[in-house]
């Protein structure tokens, strides 16, 4: 049997050398300041909290891998496809003015659905009704590709959610979910995003959990991963039955979370571990 | 699916000048050391080659392996001692090629 | 094994930490595959250490996409240039990464590519000039697993 005094001797190397790691980092992480009623008084992005090497690949914009997906979609902007013979671009020309903004202000009120879509399904509503085209799958390379490339066209633009109005029951239900906990390891995405963040948990340093990113390079991955598919990686993560992408859940969720970024500069296509 | 590489150099230098150049293409670089959802290993399929000839002479190649990360991103040098044009290439497991072309000119 | 006491615990822990923290007095001996690759590429010859710059973060955010940086001193000119440098990581499950080949033209030579680590390990660099002569250089990079972005 272990002794408990070697436990003692290891879990003091293992503290030790999380603080290594720790002061290896930039303890100066630049934020916004929060506007007044806000969970946080500084609102942080993820790309404060990670290596300057990652923080290097997604500054260069040829480097950064996350433009392969902004080329390739702006290909794809232009592609005629479906019934009607229409592109994205025969119905909103130049992506570059038309959807500056647009990927900002998701996921946003719709009024014939009655509820809010984010980007992926705004894009597959124009491809199935007005292209009168398959609507891409979730996680299929085009739609992450094109969900980046609009998104891109707001980089830099902050993050501008609408919160009211028909919007604030799914905010509540967005927040409700934010505070539940989960799974196994009953964990609350509050538990290491609010509460825990610039602390590392096991080998992993957590962030504010912001979205101001998405779709964003996994250095995991080594691929584009959108939102939806990031909150499903998190309750894997935390040995709980994740929602669908693209449900109710998550899009209630997307909205919360976005409001809690509010005013972040757009970084698609950011890069992350 | 052969796709557009990316890549970055100046437009002109002046003779004998050493300019950086950047390359990043897509590819997946399958290292065919996973497995499948059914337990059945992946095949690999990589980019095996790169090569960047300047005017028909050698300038910068490698051998790549399984350990080059997916999307492989090469930065090189180049000595430019006369206009023309650089020639890069990529060649997949399958045979395939992805080229490309830049033009660069001396500065008067 | 006898169970140890507090007191005890305390100055092994520390140790570890002292050990940790010291720089590694010499490089390690490289063995196994990377060691087969290395013969091959050499032909037996004994590389020196020196000459090559090699610049790899210290700790690796994630392993699947670790940045290298190689610089190798060197002239690069038609009678002095280095001809080869070859990459290995000897904690791979194959320890080959690449082989960078310059050339005069390449007025420098120095390059930067992406590659992947499967655990803490060691990278290794042998050059080979156009005389023939052989220099080499290594890192030890941590590659952390675990957690979410493992």
């Amino acid at each position: 049997m272990l002794s408990r005094y070697i436990r003692l001797a290891v879990a003091i190397a293992a503290a030790a050398s999380v603080a290594t790691c720790a002061s290896a980092e930039e303890p100066e992480r630049k934020g916004i300041p929060a506007p007044p009623g806000h969970v946080f008084k500084t609102i942080i992005s993820g790309y404060q909290f990670r290596s300057k090497e990652t923080r290097a690949l997604q500054d260069d914009d040829l480097e950064n891998p996350g433009f392969l997906a902004v080329e390739r979609a702006a290909d794809a902007w232009k592609k005629v496809e479906g019934s009607e013979g229409k592109s994205c671009m025969s119905c909103h020309g130049e992506a570059e003015t038309s959807m500056k903004g647009v990927g900002a202000a998701m996921p946003k009120w719709d009024d014939k659905l009655a509820k809010p879509v984010n980007l992926e399904q705004r894009i597959n509503i124009c491809r199935s009704e007005h292209m009168k085209a398959e609507p891409w799958k979730f996680k299929s390379r085009e739609l992450t590709d094109m969900t980046t490339f609009v998104r891109y066209q707001s980089h830099g633009m902050p993050v501008a959610v609408k919160t009211d109005g028909p919007m604030s029951p799914w905010f509540e239900r967005g927040k409700q979910t934010y505070y539940t906990r989960y799974g196994q390891l009953d964990l609350a995405c509050a538990s290491c995003h609010e509460r825990n963040n610039g602390k590392f948990m096991r080998a992993d340093f957590l962030s504010q959990g912001q979205t101001n990113g998405f779709p964003t390079y996994r250095l995991r991955d080594q691929r584009l991963v959108p939102l939806h598919e990031r909150f499903e990686g998190c309750m894997f993560d935390v040995r709980a039955e994740p929602f669908k992408p693209l449900s109710d859940e998550f899009l209630a969720l997307e909205l919360y979370v976005a409001w809690r970024g509010i005013g972040l500069p757009v970084e698609t296509p950011s890069v992350r571990n | 699916m052969a796709e557009k590489p990316r890549l970055k150099l100046p437009k002109e230098a002046t003779k004998g000048e050493i300019i950086q150049i950047k390359t990043l293409v897509s590819h997946v670089m399958e290292s065919g050391q996973r497995k499948d959802a059914q337990g059945k290993p992946i095949p690999r399929k990589i980019i095996n080659k790169f090569t960047c000839e300047f005017n028909g002479k050698p300038v910068f190649s490698c051998v790549l392996e399984p350990a080059i990360s997916a999307n492989p991103y090469i930065q090189f040098d180049a000595r430019i001692d006369e206009a023309g044009t650089f020639k890069f290439a990529w060649t997949d497991d399958d045979g395939s090629v992805i080229t490309a072309e830049e033009k660069i000119a001396l500065k008067a | 094994m006898k169970a140890i006491n507090r007191r005890q615990a305390f100055a092994l822990g520390g140790g570890f930490v002292m050990l940790t923290l010291m720089p590694m007095a010499a490089d390690a001996e490289v063995t196994g595959d990377a060691a087969k690759w290395i013969e091959k590429f050499t032909g037996g010859k004994q590389a020196v250490k020196g000459k090559i710059s090699l610049d790899l973060p210290e700790i690796a955010e994630n392993g699947n996409t670790v940045p290298l940086s190689l610089t190798v001193e060197s002239p690069m000119t038609a009678d002095s240039y280095v001809k080869e440098v070859m990459i290995l990581a000897d904690g791979n499950p194959n320890a080959g990464v690449a082989t960078l080949m310059f050339t005069p033209l390449s007025g420098k030579a120095e390059a930067s590519i992406r590659i992947r680590l499967a655990t803490t390990q060691n990278v290794v660099a042998v050059a080979k000039m156009s005389d023939g002569s052989l220099f080499t250089e290594q890192k030890t990079v941590k590659v952390t697993i675990g957690g979410c972005g493992g």
